[in-house]
């Protein structure tokens, strides 16, 4: 049996944080209508896959209701600019979200489930179809209290948003193949067989260079999930939090 | 758009958190450990072409300030060249702002694993004894290690014993003050209320943050607690009051420093009376006894001579 390491701890007050430039929370709140409009579309971008999930997890919601209430959310909230009376000291971005939407599911569901499909609200186009397949796929042999689903879907998302991202700028800058070996050595769930040699042989590369296109590879797929991140919290204490819970050992 | 996998994806979160080199001379091998404050990877020297274990701190959000402290002390650290004291070779800053240090790759189990192997307690004494010499010797260049743990202490190939992760050590200035240390800078600037090391291995003073009062006694503290690691199966009365003396709750009370608990150790080793235990006259003849076993064998052995021949001498 192998000892279970007790962690050497570091507490105490955090101190100040840098200021961060390019998060999509803080410029929603821009006069500039451009850029608010911009920061509105990363927001709703990375966060309404896990709260579609979610309404269907915690509240039970029909596909059809989820849907409904997923639009309705992101809907209301540009609407009345909830988003702008974020205070980042009391606590993320995603958890204030969160928050936002249980009182506006619960709204709605004591309102009579008065939101319908086009009833007069911007409608985003979302596939939610894939959603529905990957809800089918991993929600019912989840062990995880609703919160801590949305977590974990939060941070699977952003991954897939953070892969999608590396592709196109693999396919913007010529480098197709760092992307190919990318996909076939660190995406694919069937890869016991792969090995660096046969990459090698499969891309006509000698292992040492399949080797260093990984290496640079993953360094750039690193700095993208980071930026992802960086974009979508509210200020770099925050974007500090999310990335050493990214980066820790188990995802909640 | 590809659905990541559970599996996929605690892969690529994996992936992520792998400490970038590409600034450095080193080649990232792979993960040997992650703790609170940390991770440990095994990467490769390209330049001097041998394997180093680095040590990568949870710290992106240092100043320019504090970084020039942090590598100031880590110059002091990598000055204490003693056997037992495993070598920083070299400090400096990923990309990220993460600070790492690197170190000798030590093959070989760490202390916790050893103990349980078939080590004798002697052995695991003897080991002991060698931890104490090597945090002494830090201490008498002026460095605290302030997070002395079994996970913290490899014992090498050829049963050398090494103490590393010097990474939250602290030095004091020859006032006794306490200067700086890469850790505590590392996470706040004022260090008053900093909880730095690991809980069960821990001086009271370190738990509540009272950084003045963290010295050479908060590590004999440490080492009590070690000590007591050690002794888990049925300790002797004397073991357990050596490692009752280290992890005495008053500073004051414990040994004065990491020598005094060698010293000690070295004559429970030499079945010696030791400072921390008050022995009965019993106890003192039955060490005695014990020590001198063989002396006593050859006077008993002589005794029971003179008595058979005093009976079949007589006529």
């Amino acid at each position: 049996m192998r000892f279970m390491d007790p962690d050497t701890d570091i507490g105490g007050p955090v101190h100040k944080f840098p200021v961060t430039n390019h998060s999509a929370i803080v410029n929603a709140r821009s006069g500039d209508q451009i850029t608010r409009q911009r920061a509105l579309d990363t927001i709703l971008t990375s966060y309404w896959k896990p709260v579609y999930k979610y309404i269907r997890l915690k509240w039970q919601a029909s596909n059809e209701d989820a849907k409904d209430l997923t639009q309705g959310f992101f809907a209301n909230a540009f609407e009345k600019d909830h988003f702008a009376n974020y205070d980042a000291t009391k606590a993320s971005f995603q958890t204030f979200l969160r928050t936002c939407l249980d009182g506006f599911v619960a709204n709605e569901r004591k309102a009579g489930n008065r939101l319908k499909r086009g009833g007069g609200m911007d409608h985003y186009s979302l596939d939610f179809a894939a959603a529905e397949d990957e809800l089918a796929f991993h929600a019912m042999t989840s062990t995880l209290n609703p919160e801590d689903y949305f977590h974990r879907e939060w941070v699977r998302w952003m991954f897939t948003l953070a892969v999608d991202a590396f592709r196109q700028r693999c396919l913007d800058s010529d480098r197709s193949v760092h992307f190919q070996l990318f996909e076939r050595y660190d995406l694919n769930d069937d890869n016991t067989d792969v090995s660096y040699a046969s990459l090698g042989q499969e891309f006509g590369l000698e292992p040492a260079t399949v080797n260093n296109y990984l290496a640079a590879a993953r360094r750039d797929f690193r700095r993208i999930v980071l930026e992802k991140l960086r974009e979508i919290t509210a200020t770099d204490e925050e974007f500090r939090t999310e990335a050493r819970s990214l980066l820790g050992v188990d995802v909640k | 758009m590809k659905w990541l996998s559970d599996d996929r994806l605690n892969h690529l979160r994996t992936l992520v958190s792998e400490p970038d080199f590409s600034s450095t001379k080193y080649t990232f091998l792979k993960e040997l450990g992650r703790g609170g404050m940390g991770a440990v990877y095994l990467a490769e020297d390209r330049e001097l072409n041998r394997l180093v274990a680095i040590k990568v701190l949870n710290t992106p959000d240092i100043t320019d300030d504090l970084r020039r402290r942090m590598i100031r002390e880590a110059q002091i650290i990598a000055g204490l060249e003693h056997p037992g004291i495993v070598p920083v070779h070299d400090v400096g800053t990923l990309p990220d702002g993460r600070i790492f240090y690197a170190m000798k790759y030590v093959r070989g189990s760490r202390l916790d694993e050893y103990a349980t192997q078939s080590a004798s307690v002697n052995d695991r004494l003897r080991k002991f004894q060698a931890v104490c010499d090597a945090v002494a010797f830090a201490h008498a260049h002026g460095v605290i290690h302030r997070d002395l743990k079994p996970q913290n202490i490899m014992i090498g190939s050829f049963g050398e014993v090494l103490v590393l992760d010097w990474g939250v050590a602290k030095v004091v200035d020859e006032r006794g003050s306490i200067r700086v240390s890469p850790r505590s800078s590392a996470s706040n600037q004022t260090m008053d209320g900093t909880v730095i090391g690991t809980r069960d291995y821990m001086s009271p003073e370190q738990a509540r943050g009272d950084v003045e009062q963290i010295d050479e006694r908060s590590d004999v503290y440490s080492l009590g607690a070690v000590l007591r690691f050690l002794l888990t199966d049925k300790p002797t009365k004397t073991a357990k009051a050596i490692c009752s003396k280290a992890m005495a709750h008053a500073p004051e009370s414990r040994y004065a420093s990491a020598s005094e608990l060698s010293a000690d150790i070295a004559r429970l080793l030499d079945s010696e009376p030791v400072s921390a235990y008050r022995e009965n006259a019993f106890e003192k003849v039955s060490r005695w006894v014990a020590k001198n076993r063989f002396l006593v064998l050859l006077i008993l052995a002589y005794l029971l001579m003179r008595i058979i021949l005093i009976f079949t001498s007589r006529p």
